[in-house]
């Protein structure tokens, strides 16, 4: 654990833990990790999935008790048993799942579980006004209203409700966990700035991502962690390759699998022309047989909006989608799949997984879905349990058995069951949303290796993907989309630079 | 979780699948000990082939109950349509012993309207499944008010009454059948083997579980949900025509079935809201829900005592269902 | 992304605060246009609205104390049992004797506390599905009030009977003490902390927990809160019918009724948003359909069956908006 305390930051830790420990039954999820972060510096923690991060940060706020280990706040030793704790003392946490209430107002969420009171009554008028104070933070043209609903607002502006929170609350430290998961890149650059902001104010910002570049952006300092301890810490912001090392002790490079060859590459098993619906226009692309191609944008730009477009929810209202020279319209998932359209979805928890089911039912579903529903469970010739489990022992599938149910397996390999579940119907497309999103570093390289795979299997695959490093070295053609429309195309080794100004429309971009 | 860590958990953890016998049988087990103990008549053939006649209703009602509670909703509507089907029955039979096998047809073919009308407007209105079935409850009891004009007349001919009254006599070791426990090894029989044999009963798994994944899995689960719903009616209509046959008519005959149902599924380890649940385990679970009730009744409560029992169990059962969620959880 | 498409901006107006106010309106559209049609103008005096209202005093009752469960993301089963149990306890302790209605009155809402505390505690503690743990709340109660009394048991007294029969200032004095419970339940909810609670407790008890909101207190507040107002529900109905017994909860269907009128109301049963106004206009929207039913001189037993039907409809109409695929 490092001493030392650089010069820019010239007082004490705000806050420094030590020590701590943390065990969950058959984990140690923390071992024996130290932390500290001082006034106006921005603390970057990174690290794998599973290496411990969170468990640090709840332990910090009070949502777990470590077994061992101490937390000092401005060198006094304090010990948190609830969040409402930790919020008291000025530590304000801003979760990746917001903790807004989104049909109450901003003031109502800012002030909430506080609520000022006069005589019995909440006074609405102070909460308002130092609401409209919280929000000056942002200086003008944030267009929140302490009356808006949360509902109303879009993510970044929702992001900017909880800062204002933890201002309000004369927060000490703030810790944000992935904070730009949700946003584009113009809404990053707002939230970069009002972090500078914070700095200025003292506050000691810990800001936890997986993004290199972010880090290399913002971070003064930075604390890696791994399998549960402290790999390395840095007073001074290190090359990245330094950082990337620690978290996994290999190189960037290695991630991505070759691109097709031009031979690999076949004729188009999906065409559409004219696409549009209340938010696409004039959607022309084709997606063809042994290529990877990915659709790029911003946040909103539609590229989602396509792949539910594609699947029937939400369907095009004009134009003409042909599946293997076929022209369809599908208008609802189960059509789609049938034809050989099939989707892993972006929100694993929430869209792809049976948690509570076997990691071979999770694997059966699709096989069964089209099924006879009087067949044996077991399966028919086209698909028994045997096969499916060859099937995953070819993904790599690691589960101590496939009857475990599926919520104990890990990101990574949930995703190769999801991944499974198709091949058992031999796809013509594959569209990835996020594939990658929640998987560790290691498993990822694995996710890109099966995209690859497929594509020379002779599949088409689509990817939706907000994480530009993969967009890039993923790939073999990039779409990229901006308000509904496929504004560019271009092919792998295109630069960043290119794409954002695509994605933005802007020709300089700050990135 | 990284890889490593995974290994090392799963290498400390074996199967994690429940245990592999249901704590239910253990609780059912231990009150026909003391149902012998309190009347040694109960191990003479006719003392527990009359209590499984009496259980049979409840046992088919909670093998199709436990479809909806999989599949993540409840029917509570099958109280009335029990009573909607001995009144209809009396009705349309009208001391005619000839009508039947037609009514009964009949009976089946209303069961399976209210079961489509309950997994329409559950899967398509999205009407949540507990107000949904607890309007049909209602409706369908108005139905039988209508139709006997509140006071049922006409009776129900022996050839109707055979299937809940009857025992057959002179069979080999166990001397006396009743033909209400043919229908329940026929009927349960079919029910487990479609939920824990068939495709079907691993989708309506899925869809309990996670509709929304569900569909996106390309399961019809509209489809797979309604077919729950019909199961359950079509229980109701089953348990009913043994109930008229066993009790006789009246325009109650139902009432209070809907929630038996619900605590022996429930008692049986179902999970509330979908996803877990298991036909044998339910029919456990009625078994044990009825010689509770047999057990009250030796000891000399009244009858109402009977439903704050059963009120105390459906909320324990839940209650220990939770705890015993919240600890495994980690 | 998900495959849920991004939280687009709402406007402002809600489907669930008009549509409320538009089945209103069209359900006295329907009622006027019906009695000028059939000619029985007579049904459009003030003294026969007035009468339309306070038949529905009971249901409005239950169904305000309902609103403040649902609005938590629970939901109470109960109220049907405990409003026959309230009916027959008053009357049985009261006997006639109009020394004996604050003693009455007491044991009735301490009854109601108690029995909103037990579910509270079960539901927020023991955290039982709420379905469950109020059936299970209402098997109880029902049996217990079945092994004691079988058909109409004790008497109030006169005087107990202004409360539902008397006049205040020329309105029924049941509907002024309607009328003060809603402005109280308004101002409760919009104006005070734990209004505030109740709302942010169903809209994300998460967040709530987090925020150092004590929820499991504010589930169980609101249902006491519920089970007050089925209790005086109860007073009520003892106070009309002269007597309690131990079907009328179940006969009146104030269950599944209360949690109807709720939704038609326009709150939500995932909880988080809504308000005692709409319930109100349910209420009003309940009973002119009842009125209805009166003028073209249905059936009772039609009647019951017309009602499950437009219950469903009822809460069809707003939940087929719903992305939900939940049953």
């Amino acid at each position: 654990m490092s001493e030392a305390v650089p010069e820019s930051h010239s007082t004490a830790p705000i806050l420094e833990m030590r020590g701590i420990v943390k065990t969950f039954p058959g984990v140690r999820a923390l071992d024996g990790v130290g932390f500290h972060c001082g006034r106006g510096e921005v603390r970057a923690l990174v690290g794998e999935n599973g290496a411990g991060k969170s468990t640090l940060i709840k332990i910090l706020s009070g949502v777990y008790q470590a077994d061992s280990g101490s937390i000092l706040l401005e060198g006094s030793a304090v010990a948190f048993n609830h969040p409402v704790e930790s919020l008291a003392a000025g530590i304000s946490v801003i979760y990746q799942e917001f903790s807004l209430l989104p049909d109450r107002t901003v003031a109502d969420n800012i002030f909430l579980g506080r609520e000022p009171v006069r005589r019995g009554i909440m006074d609405r008028a102070r909460m308002r006004r130092e609401t409209r104070e919280a929000l000056a933070l942002f200086g003008s043209g944030h267009g929140i209203e302490p009356d808006s609903l949360v509902s109303e607002l879009g993510i970044a502006q929702q992001q900017m409700v909880e800062i204002a929170k933890a201002v309000s609350l004369e927060a000490r430290v703030v810790v944000m966990d992935e904070p730009t998961a949700a946003l584009d890149e113009n809404e990053c650059a707002v939230l970069f700035s009002i972090i500078e902001r914070l700095k200025q104010r003292g506050t000691a910002v810990v800001y936890i991502t997986h993004r290199m570049r972010e880090v290399t952006r913002l971070a003064d300092t930075v604390t890696v962690l791994k399998d549960g301890s402290v790999a390395a810490e840095f007073d001074h912001l290190p090359e990245p390759s330094r950082i990337v090392n620690a978290m996994v002790g290999r190189a960037l490079a290695d991630f991505y699998p070759p691109a097709a060859a031009p031979e690999e590459i076949g004729d188009p098993v999906l065409t559409v022309r004219g696409g549009g619906n209340d938010r696409l226009f004039d959607i022309d692309f084709d997606l063809r047989a042994g290529e990877i191609t990915s659709f790029a944008g911003i946040q909103g730009a539609g590229r989602t909006a396509v792949a539910l477009a594609l699947f029937g929810r939400d369907p095009f209202t004009r134009g003409t989608v042909t599946l293997a020279g076929k022209e369809v319209r599908f208008k609802r998932p189960r059509e789609a799949i049938r034809a050989g359209l099939t989707i892993v979805p972006g929100d694993r928890k929430a869209e792809g997984l049976f948690l509570m089911q076997p990691v071979i039912d999770n694997g059966m579903v699709s096989a069964r879905a089209f099924a006879g529903m009087l067949g044996s469970h077991k399966g028919s010739a086209a698909l028994t349990t045997a096969g499916m489990e060859a099937l995953f022992d070819q993904l790599d599938v690691r589960a101590a058995d496939y009857d475990q149910e599926i919520q104990f397996l890990s990101g990574g390999n949930q995703q190769k069951v999801v991944v499974a579940r198709w091949l058992s119907l031999a796809p013509k497309v594959l569209i990835f949303i996020e594939p990658t999103r929640g998987v560790d570093v290691n498993a990822k390289a694995g996710i890109y290796d099966l995209m690859r795979e497929l594509a020379r299997g002779g599949a088409a695959i689509m990817m939706v993907s907000s994480d530009l490093p993969e967009v890039l070295g993923a790939s073999d053609r990039i779409l990229v989309m901006r308000e509904g429309r496929i504004v560019a195309e271009h092919r792998r080794g295109v630069s960043e630079a290119t794409i954002m100004a695509d994605a933005t429309g802007h020709v300089e971009v700050a990135a | 979780m990284s890889e490593g860590a995974v290994r090392k958990r799963q290498e400390s953890r074996s199967r994690r699948r429940l245990p592999a016998i249901n704590p239910i049988w253990f609780v059912l087990v231990a009150l026909i000990v003391a149902l012998i103990v309190y009347n040694p008549y109960f191990v003479q053939p006719v003392g527990y082939m009359n209590f499984l006649k009496r259980a049979a209703p409840l046992a088919i009602l909670a093998a199709g109950q436990v479809y909806v509670i999989v599949s993540g909703g409840f029917d509570l509507s099958v109280g009335s349509t029990i009573t909607l089907t001995v009144i209809g029955s009396s009705m349309l039979l009208d001391n005619d012993p000839d009508a039947t096998w037609w009514v009964i047809a009949l009976m089946y073919a209303v069961g399976l309207a209210v079961g489509l009308v309950n997994g329409l407007v559950v899967s398509v209105l999205r009407v949540p499944s507990l107000i949904a079935t607890l309007g049909m409850m209602i409706t369908l009891g108005g139905v039988a008010l209508v139709w006997s004009g509140g006071a049922p007349r006409g009776y129900l001919p022996d050839t109707f009454r055979y299937f809940g009254r009857t025992n057959i006599l002179d069979v080999p070791v166990v001397n006396i059948l009743p033909v209400s426990l043919i229908v329940l090894a026929v009927f349960d029989g079919a029910l487990w083997w479609l939920m824990h044999r068939t495709n079907y009963g691993r989708l309506v798994h899925a869809v309990g579980d996670n509709p929304r994944a569900a569909m996106l899995a390309g399961i019809p689960v509209t489809r797979v949900r309604v077919i729950a719903f019909v199961l359950s009616s079509l229980s109701a209509v089953t348990a009913g025509i043994l109930l008229g046959g066993f009790a006789g008519v009246s325009t109650d005959v139902g009432r209070g079935y809907e929630l038996q149902a619900i605590t022996a599924a429930v008692l049986g380890g179902a999970q509330l809201l979908g996803g877990r649940g298991s036909v044998s385990a339910s029919i456990a679970g009625a078994l044990t829900l009825t010689a509770i009730f047999t057990l009250l009744n030796f000891v000399g409560l009244p009858q109402p005592v009977r439903e704050v029992v059963q009120g105390v169990i459906l909320i324990t059962a839940v209650a220990y269902a939770m705890h015993r969620r919240r600890h495994a959880a980690r | 992304m998900s495959l849920s498409a991004a939280p687009a901006r709402r406007p402002r107006i809600r489907f669930e605060t008009v549509a409320p106010a538009a089945i209103l309106a069209a359900a006295v559209v329907i009622y006027v246009v019906l009695i000028v049609a059939t000619g029985q103008t007579h049904y459009l005096s003030a003294g026969n609205l007035v009468g339309v209202l306070s038949r529905s005093i009971a249901l409005a009752i239950t169904a305000i104390g309902q609103t403040f469960v649902i609005l938590t993301a629970s939901i109470d089963l109960s109220v049907a049992a405990l409003i026959s149990a309230s009916a027959v306890l008053a009357s049985v302790v009261m006997g006639g004797d109009p020394a004996m209605i604050v003693p009455a009155i007491a044991a009735v809402m301490a009854l109601g506390a108690v029995v909103g505390l037990i579910n509270g505690l079960v539901v927020a503690k023991l955290e039982v599905n709420p379905l469950i743990a109020t059936l299970g709340m209402a098997l109880i109660i029902q049996g217990c009030l079945s092994a004691f009394v079988s058909n109409f048991a004790g008497a109030v007294p006169r005087t107990f009977q202004f409360f539902a029969y008397g006049t205040f200032f020329g309105l029924p004095f049941s509907l002024v003490v309607l009328g003060a419970l809603v402005v109280l339940s308004w101002f409760v909810l919009r104006f005070t902390r734990f209004g505030a609670n109740i709302y942010s407790v169903g809209g994300n008890r998460d967040a709530a927990r987090f925020a150092g909101i004590k929820t499991a207190r504010v589930t169980i507040a609101a249902h006491v809160v519920c089970s007050l107002c089925a209790a005086l529900a109860g007073l009520y109905l003892a106070s009309r019918l002269g007597s309690g017994a131990p079907w009328i909860g179940r006969e009146g269907m104030y269950d599944l009724e209360s949690i109807a009128v709720v939704v038609i109301g326009g709150t939500i049963l995932a909880g988080g948003r809504g308000g005692v106004w709409g319930t109100v206009a349910g209420v009003l929207i309940f009973a002119l359909i009842d009125s209805l039913f009166n003028i073209v001189g249905m059936n009772a037993f039609a009647k019951q069956v017309l009602r499950g039907i437009i219950i469903i409809a009822a809460v069809g109409f707003y939940s087929v908006r719903s992305q939900r695929i939940a049953a």
